[in-house]
């Protein structure tokens, strides 16, 4: 197929270098080097998408990631899908399927279309002012629409099989952008020994030199300066380039976000080829040479395919090689829309005529049309233009009226001058200030170590700009401490002139003008609907914008902005500057979730820990849980055995014979020093001066206000140092709120804290023959009761491998706690069970734990608390030091509140009948049978079947529960009520004798 | 991602090693055992959460493990310093004040900055 | 005896400019210690413990690494002399803990190490900011490390046991996408 817009002999493309992609299903021949918007415009092809809401057709607007329009759907394979790629940023590769988006049936004839002949009834705040009401409608008529046609593009379906990769990274400088400012900037800053980072989202540095025919900088083409000055730099140790690469958001202290596209350009990226890799560099300083960005002009009817910025007609002849059109018409407020006309006629392009809207025109420009036999007529405006998939003519006229004169175009360079792109430097939160003569915001006040040069600075002088940017870098090197350049600077010839400009409306699209005049094209936001927005009431710029959805989206203020608020402030009768200006917001361009998420996918989406015994519980068939991090085996199913059938033989076997668990997840905390005691005081509730070497206690810990926070058992292993054991969820918390009063309240007590969480691997034994189990394979440790009593520690030796063996009991039964060093974990359980397991012993996992413990009212923090629970509420006054002059809650346990009649109170529930196992969460009342709503006296805390009770057990916390023993309380569920007696949270083994066994 | 001057470290520090901790220079009351409810919410609820300067707790959790305290701009998000725990509040100057205040000349989508007598 | 099983045991990693392995068992401790007691820890230890941050100090097959104000991380071979030479000091002012199995480690090493850290790590990795020798209590990505460079392309990395199949997989992905 042959390429009817390519022109022989212009661009930097190769024309051998021929590939093929498809465009909605339709083979088309590329170049390499191609975008996706220089390939369509080449095939001559102009319509390529469909707008959001008026779904009115839309072609190229710009050449770059500026583009508003044409957003496309790229795709490799089913799973390689990417929605809304700007056509002008995506390089085309052999075999490439793009496709349109937000079009039915197709894009030629798309449904939606319908919208944009009801333009008139989808004003400004549409959305809000129709779907106020009914109320009913909401959820089944408006929303279900709403959904449906909101948003651009398809979601892929399949996950993505790209890798992505991040990045942290450091550098003196970092330059950002690497047109002509940029590369006088990188190349200043290369000579001084600094490290130096130049990036750009182009695949080619040079920025505009590279769509310039005409400039020359030291004698030299602009290109090839260019291409010169990226050699010198590439051979360079201290200098990184990175290409393809946007810095899309501009952090706290210089933290710069940048994605660096790897491999989409590639027909066939090799498989260890990251897609895309987020860099997140820290910089001395940051040097911005971002450009700047060609506005539009806003005049009826002014988003036709084939209607674009001049600047991208002169880039796409001289990048690419391609005329977007034939018979092309230029209307313009800005010198530089001429050189594109120049440029284009050279190349044997018809130039229509150019309009200026400005009365004076500087006189070489107009020679040097006159001399290419260019038609100019100056204070002149384009009022409307026809064409329903393509622009076909445009109506002219004098800005003084009289009138029209209709031009047959096929397309329309457009240029309403240039807008600094401050995005980066806005992001800093540096302060812009306006430049009334050049109608722009500039950088003014800096709150970073950044400076920016070149156009992005209002220097458009190009002459200008390389001075400024060795200067401004010269000053960087300086504050770096490096060596500065005093290298002469080069001269420029032949620079297109940026002067003039116009923004806001043009003529023909005024106040009192009934036509489609777009501000912002991704959005559909017309001059009318800014109008009415402030004809509404909207008065800050800040609420136009979300009012009308102007520079919302992609756009973030790139072209819209000024028009959008030239038009406000003229509506509110304010200048501009007063007016001000919406933020801009990171990203720069829309970046990939997979970007942001990098690495952190799959299995590397969070950590997951594995306890010691990990491997030893998949091979006796757990089930594992998710407790935080950690994966605990939750019950251990035996043929075909449910949870539940599991968890009550688990249960069983445990309080028959013996059961081992795994108990490694505990935090444990060691706590050394000859202030030790006085610390645990402090600490806990309890008293610790007691506490003889080699017993235990079990603690309560609270917050300062009183409640409790943590709870475990602490063992004494000698005077100054305590072995504390913490929840599992809870032990990165408590080291912390231990560490924080060592630190902060008692910085002079001579005592010190370790996390030990992960040197102990923690083997629970409990059950009548847990220490006939265990005996024979402890060494030096006297295992008789008298010796060894219930709630005490021994360190000795177990299998041969070093001890803490705790005596203590989370079941009710004879139990040990058997601490190893945590490589020796496996190892020992494998022992245990070996000598176990013939002897009765089975193993539980973390469910029959829970039962069992419940059966013995022993609480768990988090699950029986939740944060406003007190040690008296939770029935455990006995655990609070009487005598203590102080403790970390004391002053918050005596709050009126808190020893007020009345709290709720951790008590047992059973229900009337038994096989009913209540839901953990319910809520409980004292008579059912009264209107809702019912007050609540409490709530269900923990609940399960107690097969060696053969009967329901629950406990909860209920209003002065304590003073409520006997009583019959009620627990309304949807489709019953259940009545249920308040009794001692103690089901099983009352007396406490079994741990003694 | 912030950059942090840990003191005992020495050096500036990624944001992702640190934790912040609240308010500074909250110091426990001694007379716990027998505070008055009124001493009681002040010490445990009552924060000045102000806009403009403040000092404020940060551990350097990853790192050192140590707790320390910085004086820093909430609006400009900006340090004036950081010192370790137990030492005074700083005395700061009108420079390093005015070092880290928002831009007042400005935009109003951006809050004007805190007046000197307001951020002490 | 009952056997000793190492996280990470077996396995290995090389590709180009990068090997990672994991290091085999050592003896740790945690150190944390009053000013008072650092003559006498000193001379038990028979090393001088680093006083500046970011600090070791190699002496024979000892390390010590500073890690806060009073803290360090004492590495040794594996045959229990460290805690047994703490056990011979007077002093009370301080707290050595073993934490041999509480950690294990990760050799990271090749022109590419710094870069595969980085993908994870925050800090400054180049020499001049984190020259051989330096180590730091750091991040790599949602794991806390303890980063050690003993070498210009070799780093010796520290992590709590149960982290380590997260960290050694977040380094292979890292590797296998530079």
């Amino acid at each position: 197929m042959s390429a009817p817009n390519r022109i022989a002999g212009h661009g930097r493309l190769s024309p051998s270098n021929a590939i093929s992609f498809t465009f909605d299903g339709k083979r088309l021949d590329a170049l390499e080097g191609d975008t996706l918007a220089s390939a369509l415009l080449a095939n001559g092809i102009q319509l390529m998408g469909r707008s959001f809401k008026y779904h009115r057709p839309r072609g190229i607007l710009a050449a770059g990631s500026e583009e508003p329009n044409a957003l496309m759907d790229i795709a490799r394979d089913n799973g390689r899908r990417q929605p809304n790629v700007r056509a002008g940023v995506q390089e085309v590769f052999d075999g490439m399927m793009a496709e349109s988006q937000n079009r039915y049936p197709s894009l030629a004839f798309d449904v939606g279309a319908v919208n944009d002949g009801l333009g008139r009834f989808l004003p400004a705040g549409f959305y809000y002012k129709t779907f106020m009401w009914p109320r009913k409608a909401w959820d089944k008529l408006y929303e279900p629409i709403i959904r449906n046609a909101a948003g651009l593009g398809k979601t892929p379906v399949e996950a993505d099989p790209d890798k992505y990769a991040n990045r942290f990274s450091h550098t003196d400088i970092l330059i950002v952008g690497a047109g002509a400012a940029g590369l006088q900037a990188a190349l200043t800053a290369a000579k001084s020994g600094l490290q130096v980072v130049l990036a750009d989202e182009n695949p080619e540095l040079g920025g505009s030199l590279l769509s310039d025919g005409d400039v020359r900088i030291g004698g030299k083409a602009g290109g090839d300066w260019a291409r010169n000055v990226e050699a010198e730099l590439r051979g360079m140790d201290n200098v990184t380039i990175l290409t393809r690469t946007t810095a899309f958001g501009y952090y706290a202290q210089n933290m710069i976000a940048l994605v660096e596209r790897v491999s989409d350009h590639l027909a066939n990226p090799d498989s260890g080829l990251v897609r895309e890799r987020l860099w997140q560099i820290r910089a001395g300083r940051v040097i911005m040479a971002t450009g700047a960005i060609e506005r539009h002009l806003v005049f009826a009817d002014n988003d036709r395919p084939g209607i674009m910025l001049a600047s991208a007609g002169r880039e796409f002849l001289h990048k690419y090689g391609v005329t977007p059109g034939q018979n092309i018409g230029v209307y313009t407020a800005c010198d530089s829309a001429y050189n594109a006309a120049f440029d284009l006629k050279q190349a044997g392009v018809s130039i229509v005529a150019i309009l200026d809207c400005r009365p004076n025109v500087d006189s070489e420009l107009l020679s040097r049309a006159n001399d290419l036999g260019i038609k100019v007529l100056t204070s002149h405006a384009v009022i409307s233009t026809s064409g329903r998939l393509r622009v076909k003519s445009m109506q002219v006229r004098s800005i003084d009226g009289g009138k029209s004169e209709k031009y047959e175009i096929d397309c329309l360079l457009m240029s309403g001058g240039w807008t600094p792109s401050v995005h980066l430097f806005s992001q800093s939160r540096g302060k812009l200030a306006f430049d009334e003569d050049k109608g722009r915001f500039v950088p003014d006040i800096y709150m970073e170590d950044c400076a920016s040069v070149g156009s992005c600075n209002g220097t458009d002088d190009m002459a200008a700009a390389l001075a400024e940017a060795k200067e401004k870098t010269n000053e960087a090197i300086k504050l770096l401490g490096g060596k500065t350049s005093r290298a002469k600077a080069l001269s420029v010839e032949n620079a297109c002139s940026m002067d003039g400009f116009l923004i806001g409306s043009a003529d023909g699209a005024g106040p009192d003008d009934f036509v489609k005049a777009f501000v912002d094209f991704q959005n559909d936001v017309t001059a009318k609907d800014i109008r009415l927005a402030v004809r509404e009431g909207f008065r800050s710029i800040e609420h136009v914008k979300r009012y009308t959805t102007t520079g919302m989206a992609t756009d973030q203020g790139k072209m819209s902005n000024m028009h959008g608020l030239a038009i406000a402030a003229e509506m509110l009768g304010k200048d501009i500057p007063e007016v001000g200006l919406t933020t801009f917001r990171a990203p720069y361009t829309p970046v990939t979730f997979g970007t942001m998420v990098n690495h952190s996918r799959g299995e590397l989406f969070d950590v997951t820990r594995r306890t010691p015994m990990h491997e030893g519980a998949v091979a006796k068939g757990a089930v594992f849980e998710d407790v935080g991090n950690w994966k605990r085996a939750w019950y251990f199913p035996q043929g075909g055995e449910d949870m539940h059938a599991a968890v009550n033989r688990e249960c069983a076997t445990t309080r028959k014979m013996a059961g081992m668990f795994d108990a490694s997840t505990l935090g444990k905390i060691e706590v050394v020093g000859p202030d030790a005691v006085k610390f645990m005081n402090m600490m806990y509730t309890n008293p610790w001066d007691k506490l003889g070497v080699g017993r235990l206690r079990y603690g309560i810990m609270c917050r300062e206000d009183g409640f409790i926070y943590d709870d475990g058992v602490v063992a004494r292993m000698d005077k100054n140092r305590f072995h504390v054991t913490t929840t599992t969820g809870g032990a990165p918390r408590v080291l912390n709120m231990m560490e924080d009063y060592l630190q902060t309240e008692f910085p002079d007590w001579k005592v010190w804290l370790t996390s030990v969480s992960e040197q102990w691997a923690v083997i629970a034994v409990n059950g009548p023959k847990a220490r006939a189990i265990i005996e024979p394979l402890v060494e030096g440790i006297d295992m008789s009761g008298d010796a060894f009593p219930h709630m005490s520690v021994r360190e000795g030796k177990i299998c041969g491998v070093p001890t803490r063996l705790m005596r203590m009991s989370f079941t009710g039964e004879t139990g040990f706690e058997i601490n190893v060093p945590a490589n020796y974990g496996q190892a020992v359980w494998d022992a245990i069970w070996e000598r176990g397991a013939p002897m009765g012993m089975g193993v539980y996992g973390t469910e029959a734990m829970h039962v069992m413990r419940a059966e013995k009212g022993y609480i768990i923090v988090g699950q029986d608390t939740d944060g406003t629970v007190t040690p008296h509420d939770a029935g455990l006054s006995w655990a609070i030091g009487k005598n203590k002059k102080d403790f970390v809650g004391i002053g918050g346990l005596r709050r009126p509140d808190l020893v007020a009649k009345g709290r709720r109170q951790l008590v047992g529930l059973r229900t009337r009948d038994g096989n009913i196992v209540l839901e953990e969460g319910a809520q409980i009342v004292e008579n059912a049978d009264v209107p809702i709503p019912i007050p609540m006296v409490g709530f269900v805390t923990s609940s399960y079947w107690s097969q060696c009770l053969g009967h329901s057990i629950a406990l909860a916390l209920v209003e002065n529960g304590f003073e409520r023993l006997g009583e019959t309380v009620f627990i309304p569920m949807e489709d019953r009520t259940i009545a249920a007696e308040i009794v001692s949270p103690v089901f099983y083994d009352a007396k406490g004798g079994r741990v003694n066994g | 991602m912030l950059l942090i001057h840990c003191p005992y470290c020495e050096e500036d520090r990624p944001e992702l090693e640190f934790h912040g901790a609240g308010e500074a220079h909250m110091e426990r009351p001694k007379n716990m055992g027998d505070i008055s409810p009124e001493d009681f919410e002040k010490f445990f609820f009552i924060r000045e959460n102000r806009k403009g300067l403040v000092f404020e707790r940060w551990r350097h959790l990853h790192g050192c493990g140590r707790f320390f305290n910085a004086a820093r701009h909430s609006v400009s998000d900006k340090f004036i310093c950081t010192y370790k725990a137990g030492e005074p509040k700083p005395e700061l100057s009108d420079e390093q004040i005015a070092a880290v205040l928002p831009p007042a000349k400005g935009t109003p989508a951006n809050e004007p900055i805190v007046s000197k007598g307001d951020a002490k | 005896m009952a056997n000793l099983e190492l996280p990470l045991q077996s396995r290995m990693f090389a590709n180009d400019g990068i090997a990672i392995a994991p290091i085999g068992s050592l003896e740790r401790v945690s150190l944390r210690a009053d000013d008072s007691a650092f003559a006498s820890i000193e001379k038990v230890l028979g090393l001088t413990l680093p006083k500046k941050p970011k600090t070791s100090v190699t002496k024979d097959d000892r390390t010590a690494l500073w890690i806060g104000p009073d803290e360090w991380l004492i590495l040794g071979q594996d045959n229990a002399s460290l805690m047994q030479a703490f056990g011979k000091l007077r002093s009370q002012k301080f707290s050595a803990v073993d934490v041999s199995h509480r950690n294990c480690a990760i050799q990271i090493s090749g022109e590419n190490a710094v870069m595969v850290l980085n993908t994870g790590c925050p800090q400054d990795l180049s020499l001049k900011a984190f020259p051989v020798g330096a180590c730091s209590r750091t991040v790599y990505a949602k794991a806390e490390i303890i980063l050690l460079r003993t070498g210009e392309n070799e780093f010796h990395l520290e992590c709590w046991r149960s982290f380590s199949d997260y960290v050694w997989k977040f380094l292979l992905d890292s590797a296998t996408s530079l």
